[in-house]
């Protein structure tokens, strides 16, 4: 009987649909499943593993993003998106800043001005 | 008579403008939430691989054990999807069924994550050991707190359902604590991804 009434609360829009969490969920599943085999399988070298497991990260996180949370299903103007939109800005440049300054710090540490000079000219391919 | 229903759709949309406040402020909590998760995963990857002569993530974690966790807490993300559905179509029995599987999920994930940690002290790998503990004690441990809070704060809202029904304010509470445990599973997939799966490639 109830199967029948349309998701159309009186309290406030929903956006959700069985469809759309059953897509999400078998999505997940594939992807995550996906992840686990090429990490256990060890066929590749271990930076294409890293490559594959994060755009499948990224990939789910996107399929749960839409389907779980309905980014982007909500009327202009698009609030929820814009504030999802600038926290995965900040987070990459959290993440991928550190990462890449303590990278470089790590690569000058510990040697003497002469050595890292030799280093970065040999790292660069410069000829003087 | 036109005049009480114009004033109905009055009431009616000014509740909902006010539901759409309440959604859009606790969504506001969540990115903060996440740029704050950031921050964990951005200390945890500059410290990976300072292991002080300890284990790194190859010695230490089971694959096949995480994914049993990554599952369960998959399952639950869907389960409380539908019990958000049930819920909005104010079928009160399938919606706690439903939240009360969400609810079972969560805490067997927990349970799980207690376990693997209360296992990795006991072998004398706690934060204290070296960097990349104490990153992925805090990191993972972080998550697990916010389940935590979310599986009491789902236990009071199934209380809450039972005695007094699906009202407006236990709907509207119910739609933020959906969002809450979305937001959870899909910070997971970064733990289960970044810590866990490369961790241990």
């Amino acid at each position: 009987m109830k199967k029948n009434i349309p998701v159309v609360s009186k309290h406030q829009p929903l956006h959700a649909t069985f469809a759309g969490y059953l897509i999400g969920f078998l999505l997940s599943i594939y992807l995550t499943i996906s992840a686990y085999l090429v990490v256990v399988y060890d066929t590749f070298s271990r930076n294409t593993v890293i490559a594959i497991v994060i755009t499948l990260a990224l990939t789910q996180f996107v399929v749960q993003a839409i389907f779980f949370l309905h980014v982007g299903k909500e009327s202009k103007p698009r609030w929820n998106l814009i504030m999802f939109s600038f926290m995965v800005l900040v987070a990459a440049i959290i993440i991928i800043g550190s990462i890449w300054i303590m990278a470089n710090l790590d690569y000058r540490h510990g040697v003497s001005p002469e050595e890292l000079n030799n280093t970065i000219i040999k790292d660069e391919g410069y000829k003087p | 008579m036109s005049d009480t229903t114009t004033t109905h759709a009055a009431t009616l949309s000014h509740r909902q403008e006010e539901d759409t406040k309440s959604t859009f402020g606790f969504w506001i909590y969540l990115m903060t939430d996440a740029i704050l998760f950031a921050s964990l995963f951005a200390t945890y990857a500059v410290l990976r691989n300072n292991t002080n002569g300890g284990p790194g993530g190859q010695e230490l974690f089971s694959l096949p054990f995480v994914l049993v966790e990554t599952l369960l807490l998959l399952t639950s993300s869907f389960t409380v999807g539908l019990a958000l559905l049930a819920v909005h179509r104010h079928d009160k029995q399938k919606a706690l069924i439903l939240l009360g599987i969400t609810f079972a999920l969560g805490a067997a994930f927990i349970a799980m994550e207690l376990t693997e940690f209360a296992h990795l002290i006991q072998e004398g790998h706690s934060w204290r050991q070296s960097a990349f503990l104490s990153a992925f004690f805090t990191l993972v441990g972080t998550h697990g707190l916010h389940i935590l809070v979310g599986l009491m704060w789902l236990s009071v809202m199934i209380v809450k359902v039972v005695r007094e029904g699906l009202n407006r304010a236990n709907v509207r509470k119910l739609t933020l604590l959906a969002m809450f445990w979305h937001f959870l599973d899909v910070v997971w997939i970064f733990i289960f991804s970044i810590v866990y799966l490369i961790g241990a490639a």
